[in-house]
């Protein structure tokens, strides 16, 4: 409890946690939506906000309030998908490449870094288009998490390189404890904070990179994602008919959610880790 | 000679290597998903209602085969693919025909070049500047103003930043032109007035780049002088009566550099693949634009060579980092 106190003291902690407080609501809401997402013309088409429609209508008969509660459903599903799935790719690659050392470190090391180096992106595009008609959520999510990991993985290796050095491992290490033991006792509170943060961050990370990727037309357009409503606002014409709370919605939408996880994931850390915050502020 | 044998011949191997696997990566994604490219083509012509005679069919069926390096055994495949690289030969587009890859890429890549080098020049300096100067004087309100300016703008991906310039420039301001790379029908020309005009279109497409590596730079920058201003040499040299001009030039602002060069060229490494959708959406002619056709058009060939180029072009970024760092930096030396 008092945890949370501190936090909200800090701003963006708690301008982080009120946005996705309502971004989860909305994503809620979905379950109740008068609207199948699916469906054009089921409403009038072109209509400005008004009461009856909170965001008004779009060109293709849809409601914009409703169908935005399912973007952000859908949006937050992929995200958390690939999060954690690539979470655990990099957990078990870190882990074992800074525990074991030698040559499967080498070997993994190298396998990461050339993903960090060759332009993922465009190999993704390439994939996505050879998958185009197979294409849902949950394989978005996981494409998405294969080429979220390298970088993380890094990270959480150095860190057991570094507790591997200090005296509680040789502890365990004489008095018996199996390296499977001492990896998820010992070593998994350590990186905690370190695995929590990247999350929040690889969240962000798949959310925009689906926007990309459905801006490029290379997901399912008829599933309602941030990216997806992007895409139709923009490719018809939202901007020039002027129907701007067509292409607003998403883009506030992002802009908000980007924004959000971006401070949650800096106000978390800086309270774990105190050093972070003196040395922002500058001591 | 220790360095060469130590350092060099290692991370010259480790580069190719990495060269290697991502050229392979991009030769084998395409061939391991059953979808035959050639007969998806035929299809299409098919679908337009085109007739044709069953032997000219089969013509048709070998040159494109041939034509998208799909003849002989996968192994066979790519060996040749690896001899036409040699060659500088990225094969021929598909969706304009019988354009060569290589010839397309030449056309676009200046505009991205001018375009991002340009924007990650200028969000390098001004970014560096004002971080540094933020950093020194910490305590000031606009110190903290722009750092919280900086903590908006920094989460951002930078196609939200067209959309909001787009959305701004289109509706309240109409200032500058939201599409195109130079004005339609201007011929490329050495003037003063076609330079002008160049640079009036790429104004909104380069604002939205620069603002958020500004940002990054800033953050980064920011923290780095604040760290050096409080390390025990920097307050010796001030108790020892150092001039202030001094301190800042010779004792912060080398120090606090050297990680944003590297920085500096990383970046510069990812301008192949960079701008993909700031280009879309103000129509803007280069690269991502190119990529877009050909992903909307099913190009391979075009997206391979693309993605080819990318990959040494972030590799060389990377190695020539790695090769000058000991002349930046005199604490490095590879011996």
């Amino acid at each position: 409890m008092k945890t949370l106190i501190d936090l909200f003291k800090d701003y963006r902690f708690s301008f982080a946690f009120v946005v996705l407080l309502v971004i989860l609501i909305m994503a809620l809401l979905s379950f109740f939506s008068p609207y199948d997402p699916t469906l054009w013309y089921v409403v009038p088409r072109d209509l400005k906000p008004s009461s009856e429609h909170l965001l008004g209508t779009d060109s293709n008969g849809q409601d914009i309030f409703w169908q935005a509660t399912y973007a952000v459903r859908n949006s937050l599903t992929i995200s958390l998908i690939s999060a954690s799935v690539s979470r655990v790719i990099a957990i078990l690659v870190g882990m074992i490449a800074g525990y074991k050392g030698g040559t499967i470190d080498r070997v993994l090391m190298f396998l990461g870094d050339s993903l960090l180096v060759i332009p993922l992106f465009l190999i993704f595009v390439m994939l996505a288009m050879m998958v185009r008609e197979h294409m849902n959520l949950v394989v978005l999510g996981l494409m998405l998490s294969f080429f979220g990991w390298p970088w993380d993985a890094r990270l959480i290796r150095s860190m057991v390189l570094s507790l591997r050095e200090r005296d509680f491992t040789r502890t365990a290490l004489l008095s018996g404890t199996g390296t499977i033991k001492l990896v998820l006792k010992e070593y998994m509170p350590f990186t905690m904070p370190l695995i929590f943060s990247t999350l929040i961050n690889n969240m962000a990370f798949a959310i925009g990179l689906e926007i990309t990727l459905a801006l490029l037309g290379l997901v399912d357009l008829t599933i309602p994602t941030l990216g997806t409503m992007l895409n139709w606002a923009y490719f018809s014409h939202a901007i020039l008919l002027e129907r701007w709370w067509w292409i607003l919605t998403p883009v506030i939408l992002s802009i908000c959610m980007f924004i959000a996880l971006y401070w949650l994931s800096v106000s978390i850390s800086e309270y774990l880790d105190p050093r972070t915050r003196i040395q922002r502020v500058g001591a | 000679m220790n360095f060469i044998k130590r350092y060099l011949i290692p991370r010259l191997i480790s580069y190719f290597l990495v060269i290697w696997l991502g050229i392979t990566i991009v030769f084998f994604i395409p061939r391991l998903i059953p979808n035959d490219p050639v007969i998806k083509m035929v299809d299409q012509m098919r679908a337009r209602g085109s007739t044709l005679e069953p032997g000219t069919m089969d013509g048709i069926i070998h040159d494109l085969t041939v034509m998208y390096g799909l003849e002989g055994s996968t192994l066979e495949q790519y060996r040749d693919f690896w001899v036409r690289l040699a060659h500088g030969d990225l094969g021929v587009s598909f969706f304009q025909f019988p354009a060569p890859v290589s010839d397309l890429i030449a056309t676009a890549l200046p505009w991205t070049l001018g375009l991002l080098l340009t924007t990650t020049a200028i969000s390098w300096v001004f970014g560096n500047i004002i971080g540094g100067l933020a950093g020194y004087y910490t305590r000031r309100s606009w110190s903290r103003t722009l750092d919280a300016v900086a903590m908006v703008i920094r989460p951002m991906p930078y196609y939200i930043f067209s959309f909001v310039l787009l959305l701004l420039f289109t509706y309240v301001w109409r200032w500058f032109p939201v599409t195109g790379g130079a004005s339609l029908g201007a011929l490329p020309e050495f003037t003063w007035g076609y330079i002008k005009d160049v640079l009036w279109h790429s104004f909104l497409p380069g604002l939205s780049l620069s603002a958020l590596g500004m940002a990054v730079n800033f953050q980064v920058m920011k923290l780095l002088v604040q760290n050096i201003n409080a390390e025990d040499y920097v307050q010796y040299a001030r108790l020892g009566g150092v001039t202030n001009t001094r301190i800042v030039s010779k004792y912060i602002i080398r120090n606090a550099l050297l990680p944003q060069i590297t920085g500096l060229a990383l970046s510069f490494g990812q301008i192949f693949s960079g701008a993909l959708i700031t280009e879309i959406v103000f129509g803007y002619p280069g690269v991502g634009m190119l990529l877009y056709r050909a992903i909307i058009n099913g190009d391979y060939n075009l997206i391979m060579g693309i993605t080819m180029l990318s990959i040494v072009g972030i590799t060389t970024a990377m190695l020539i980092v790695d090769l000058a760092y000991p002349l930046l930096d005199p604490r490095v030396r590879y011996t």
